[in-house]
């Protein structure tokens, strides 16, 4: 309707700058019927879920060194900090001059991009463990290893799960990025063949599909962790 | 020999602008199966000399001996129980009173017997698996008990534990509380700053002085037991040990506030026209 008003009535947009929505829905259609936007899922999601885990590995090792070490802790903190407000699309350059113009460049874009998020979240996580737990836990017996896996990991697990929610989204900006320069299939490469071939309706098909799988993946995964989670703790009763 | 030695305990905190002295020469001898309360305004250092049996913190000169061993660190052969509770809230009531048997790696099957046995004793069983912040701070306090008996320590320390709680819960759990100890004959050493429950509770009375921390006095009392709150006879002792801390309280008053803060010590209070009972 509004769509209507604006695009046929008054003619303040003109319909090449902005789809009909039946236009998008249409190429939607098409898109899912040739395949094209199932084989771009595929590899998309390939991409985001190996690059995640690679920066979710780099991301808790990074964080737990930090809290182990005060020395790295002055020194590295501001630095990844800094880090991680550059936009991860800046480390295309190197990626594409350190592993050339293929999947592995993609693959270490998302991983940068995600990576200093899920490593601060995790400090901080377990810098605000309440120290009472911790006295508690050394009172019956806990420590060391153990009393990482049984007490620091639970107790942080609100903050980190913030932190990978997080950085599921900065590897998922990147990868989008690292798609439109530089990939031959995936959503980010749909996108820019639209662009390309000025169908305004076909990128706005795939980010809506974007939008949607995002949806669906907070909502299917880190939605439920976090509502599990925060009932657990008795914080859902406001 | 058997039980907990205090010998010459120091503790002082390093700060930049001033050390802080909190407790001197702190010497205790605590008998096996001994109910002892650690009584003293606060600030005295009484929280911190648990703290130091616990082997939460260390002390600065002096050593804790138990059982003729020397203390090193926190361990579960000195449960803790705090004034709050310290339960997980990502576990349930069971999974938190099975913790520390988790700990020393006791078998999943022996370790919900115990701690039902343990949660039978605290009255909780109706409640195993219910989540943390679903009980009331009563509760919890019980299921931190209950966490702490598991450990099947031979003292137990108890940090002011029931003074958060309202005070008809806190009657129930002093009651319990003297149940439980002479079903488990328990060393238990607990620190409070209310003069009461501590008669109501020990055997012996230490009360602690302040600035620096020091054992000012060593009360016995031997009642009968089970005692109840409202016994006469506790009154006695109460005024005796009330008299010995108001000193204290006074000093450490004096040492906070500003320089011209005195206790009032009028005999009567009169109005503000000084006609007592005129117009009666």
């Amino acid at each position: 309707m509004a769509y209507k008003i604006f695009v046929d009535l008054f003619s303040i947009w003109k319909p090449y700058t902005f789809p009909s929505p039946l236009a998008v829905i249409k190429t939607l259609i098409d898109l899912v019927a040739d395949n094209t936007l199932g084989i771009a899922i595929v590899a998309s999601i390939k991409r985001i879920i190996v690059g995640y885990v690679i920066s979710l590995a780099i991301g808790i090792v990074v964080g737990l060194t930090i809290v182990r070490s005060k020395y790295l802790d002055e020194n590295l903190s501001a630095l990844i900090l800094g880090l991680q407000t550059l936009p991860s699309i800046c480390w295309l350059p190197f990626a594409i001059l350190w592993f050339g113009l293929n999947e592995s460049a993609i693959l270490f874009v998302i991983a940068v991009g995600s990576t200093f998020a899920i490593a601060i979240s995790i400090e901080s996580g377990i810098k605000n463990v309440n120290p009472l737990y911790l006295r508690a836990a050394r009172t019956m017996g806990a420590h060391g290893l153990k009393i990482y896996w049984n007490v620091i990991i639970p107790a942080s697990l609100p903050s980190v799960i913030s932190g990978m929610k997080q950085g599921w989204s900065f590897a998922w900006r990147a990868l989008m990025a690292g798609e439109m320069l530089s990939a031959t299939k995936g959503l980010g490469q749909v996108l820019m063949v639209g662009r390309d071939l000025a169908d305004i309706s076909q990128v706005m098909a795939v980010m809506i599909v974007i939008i949607i799988l995002g949806l669906v993946v907070d909502k299917l995964i880190f939605g439920r962790i976090e509502t599990n989670v925060r009932h657990r703790w008795g914080l859902d009763r406001a | 020999m058997l039980g907990l030695i205090i010998e010459n305990v120091d503790k002082t905190f390093i700060s930049q602008n001033n050390n802080l002295h909190v407790l001197f020469g702190i010497n205790l001898k605590i008998e096996k199966g001994e109910f002892i309360c650690i009584l003293g305004p606060s600030g005295c250092g009484k929280s911190t000399l648990l703290n130091i049996i616990a082997g939460l913190e260390d002390a600065t000169d002096g050593k804790v001996l138990l059982n003729s061993r020397e203390v090193r660190g926190a361990g579960p052969d000195r449960a803790v129980m705090f004034q709050e509770s310290a339960l997980f809230p990502w576990l349930n009531v069971i999974d938190n009173v099975e913790f520390g048997m988790k700990m020393a790696g006791v078998l999943k099957e022996e370790r919900s017997k115990k701690a039902l046995k343990y949660l039978k004793m605290v009255h909780l069983t109706k409640f195993k698996n219910s989540l943390i912040h679903e009980l009331s701070g009563g509760m919890k306090q019980r299921v931190a008990l209950a966490r702490a008996l598991t450990l099947d320590s031979e003292i137990l320390l108890m940090d002011e534990p029931f003074a958060a709680l309202d005070s008809q819960t806190k009657n129930i759990l002093q009651l319990e509380l003297q149940q439980i100890w002479l079903e488990t004959q328990k060393t238990i050493i607990f620190v409070t700053h209310n003069v009461e429950e501590a008669v109501l509770l020990a055997d012996r009375v230490i009360v602690m002085s302040a600035n620096p921390g020091k054992v000012k006095k060593d009360f016995r009392v031997q009642l009968a037991r089970p005692r109840q709150q409202e016994s006469l006879d506790l009154t006695y002792i109460v005024a005796d040990i009330v008299k010995e801390l108001k000193e204290e309280v006074e000093k450490v008053a004096k040492a906070e506030y500003d320089s011209d803060w005195n206790i009032k010590k009028a005999p009567v209070l009169s109005d503000i026209n000084n006609n007592m009972g005129i117009g009666l």
